[in-house]
């Protein structure tokens, strides 16, 4: 078994509900994505058009993340997905460097390596990735490569010659594949990335790689004392609103006084 | 329509994305390279001079190559470790290794090779001060057997040119940095190598005879030489990769590491290389130790130019 994922760019219209429901799956913090939907206009007006291209791990068959990892964090799963075990990894980000497709992000909660596993512990209980299931127009599609009567497989045949990878020059030889993409879409330097403000958001890089807060020091206190920001953790977000009513509630009572 | 508007009829523009990552590998890994190559340095141009001339040409070699070396060493590992997001978890590299990687594979190499400088550097130094630990029992036993010193050296010597050059493994593994060819770049770890490894030791070299020093400088004109005709050869005639051509944009006319680079170039290579080349007729000391340092400021800005220009292009 190798499994692949697809999408039909032809069929994406870039609602970036794949985003959403990955981050939430795989509780992806702030600044990081596992899989994003990048636009991309094309042409000047009025001969224009846009197009919508998701990127996530392509889970290469011969992985560049895999060979540099010094600890076996990022390591193989017998279904072919190149899988990540943040318990282990040292954060050298030796990944981040090797990966030629920026698949990989320094968590910045938990300061190891991580990105996205085709949502490993939901294909182990037979379920679809997250991002599969959350699309409204099929785009995604995702199974056994090596299984001829496959989806995906099928899709494949059915669109020879449409099929793409990103940067097969590389000889990663990628899992994961691309119907109706073009050089201007999957190549990043087939197109101009200007930072500022664009049309929807601020087009700019993260200033740090990991946690921001995270200080020399911290790196070796916080695994032995805890960390130094625990009151950001989850529930503090899932307390949030129940705070922003008790706020909002005494202040206004102070109003009336 | 003219050929203008056919370009801008293709132009393709992001109008939408997330931040990406910036300098992920930044002035601690310069930092890092810089200190393994004085570290290493010192003791394949010390083993050069001692296979020249008599000991008693460099009265001070014996123990002051292993303690440059073993203070460059330590910083090097000091910033390799504080470089790690998790930094106490390096015990893994010793525990899981995975020996497809290079940096498992050179941290091994660099760890035992630390260890048999600092044995060297306590054999020297108990020799260099034979009144330090003299009832101590770890210092007694050192002192019997400081004919390790000549026993570990071969092993050193040999050790020191894969702990030089195995970062330029690294670098090649990086797939995603197509400037870093492992060819160019091991070539040129050894060269860095030899360039401060000189220049260190032209610091030193004061009581030295006037044949050693004259060795120094043509390690040290020869390596620059040789090394910035490397960098000239990137510079000028890396065109045929996209992704490359597109990362020396930073370096070139305009690009934002462009002063950089050039001031790399003449600390590091430009100045020492006349100076030595000037020295080998006519010895001026002084100049000798301002090429030295200048060598070792350039080199370090070359290697942060190097390191971080790949970096600069977007991946996806």
């Amino acid at each position: 078994m190798k499994l692949g994922f697809l999408v039909d760019l032809n069929l994406c219209m870039g609602c970036k509900g794949c985003e959403v429901a990955c981050k939430v799956e795989n509780e992806v913090p702030l600044s990081s994505w596992r899989l994003r939907v990048k636009y991309i206009d094309i042409g000047t007006f009025p001969d224009t058009s846009r197009s919508f291209t998701p990127l996530r791990c392509n889970h290469c068959e011969n992985s560049p993340c895999e060979r540099i990892c010094p600890v076996s964090a990022l390591h193989y799963l017998d279904n072919g997905i190149v899988n990540i075990d943040s318990s282990r990894c040292i954060g050298c980000a030796g990944c981040m460097m090797a990966c030629p497709y920026g698949a990989i992000y320094m968590d910045p909660e938990s300061n190891t390596a991580d990105k996205c596993t085709f949502c490993a512990h939901r294909v182990e209980s037979g379920m679809m990735p997250a991002c599969v299931v959350a699309c409204p127009v099929e785009a995604n599609i995702f199974g056994d490569v090596e299984d001829e009567t496959s989806h995906i497989s099928r899709y494949i045949m059915e669109h020879q010659g449409a099929v793409q990878v990103r940067k097969p020059e590389k000889h990663t030889n990628p899992k994961h594949f691309y119907v109706g993409g073009g050089n201007q879409t999957l190549n990043p330097l087939a197109h101009e990335r200007i930072e500022g403000h664009g049309l929807f958001n601020n087009i700019t890089h993260l200033d740090a790689i990991g946690d921001p807060h995270h200080s020399i020091l911290d790196r070796f206190i916080a695994p032995i004392f805890g960390g130094h920001n625990e009151h950001l953790g989850d529930e503090s977000f899932l307390d949030m609103p129940n705070n922003i009513d008790e706020d909002h509630k005494s202040h206004k009572e102070g109003g009336d006084h | 329509m003219d050929h203008g508007t056919v370009i801008e009829a293709t132009k393709a523009v992001v109008t939408m994305d997330v931040a990406l990552p910036g300098i992920i590998w930044g002035w601690m890994i310069t930092l890092n390279m810089w200190a393994k190559s004085i570290g290493t340095g010192v003791i394949l141009v010390g083993a050069f001079l001692l296979y020249r001339h008599k000991k008693e040409a460099m009265p001070n070699l014996r123990w002051m190559m292993p303690l440059i070396s073993f203070i460059a060493l330590n910083v090097f590992l000091l910033f390799t470790l504080l470089d790690l997001h998790q930094p106490l978890r390096m015990v893994n590299i010793f525990l899981h290794p995975h020996w497809t990687s290079a940096i498992t594979v050179g941290a091994w190499m660099a760890s035992i090779f630390t260890g048999l400088v600092t044995l060297m550097l306590a054999i020297s130094a108990l020799e260099r001060f034979p009144d330090f630990g003299r009832h101590s029992r770890v210092a007694k036993t050192l002192r019997e057997k400081s004919y390790l010193y000549e026993k570990l050296f071969p092993f050193v010597v040999f050790l020191a040119l894969p702990v030089t050059m195995y970062t330029a493994v690294i670098m090649a593994e990086a797939s995603a940095r197509e400037l870093w060819t492992a060819p160019a770049e091991l070539v040129q770890m050894l060269f860095a190598a030899f360039m401060v490894g000189s220049a260190s030791l032209l610091l030193i070299a004061d009581k030295w005879s006037a044949e050693a020093r004259r060795d120094l400088a043509m390690i040290l004109a020869i390596s620059v030489a040789l090394s910035f005709t490397m960098y000239m050869g990137e510079y000028f005639f890396s065109f045929k990769a996209a992704e490359v051509e597109a990362t020396l944009a930073y370096i070139h006319s305009g690009g934002s590491y462009n002063t950089q680079f050039w001031a790399a170039m003449v600390l590091g290579y430009i100045i020492p290389f006349f100076i030595a080349k000037g020295s080998l007729k006519v010895e001026n000391r002084t100049m000798m130790k301002f090429a030295a340092v200048t060598t070792l400021i350039g080199l370090y800005l070359a290697k942060s130019t190097w390191l971080e220009i790949p970096q600069m292009i977007p991946l996806s």
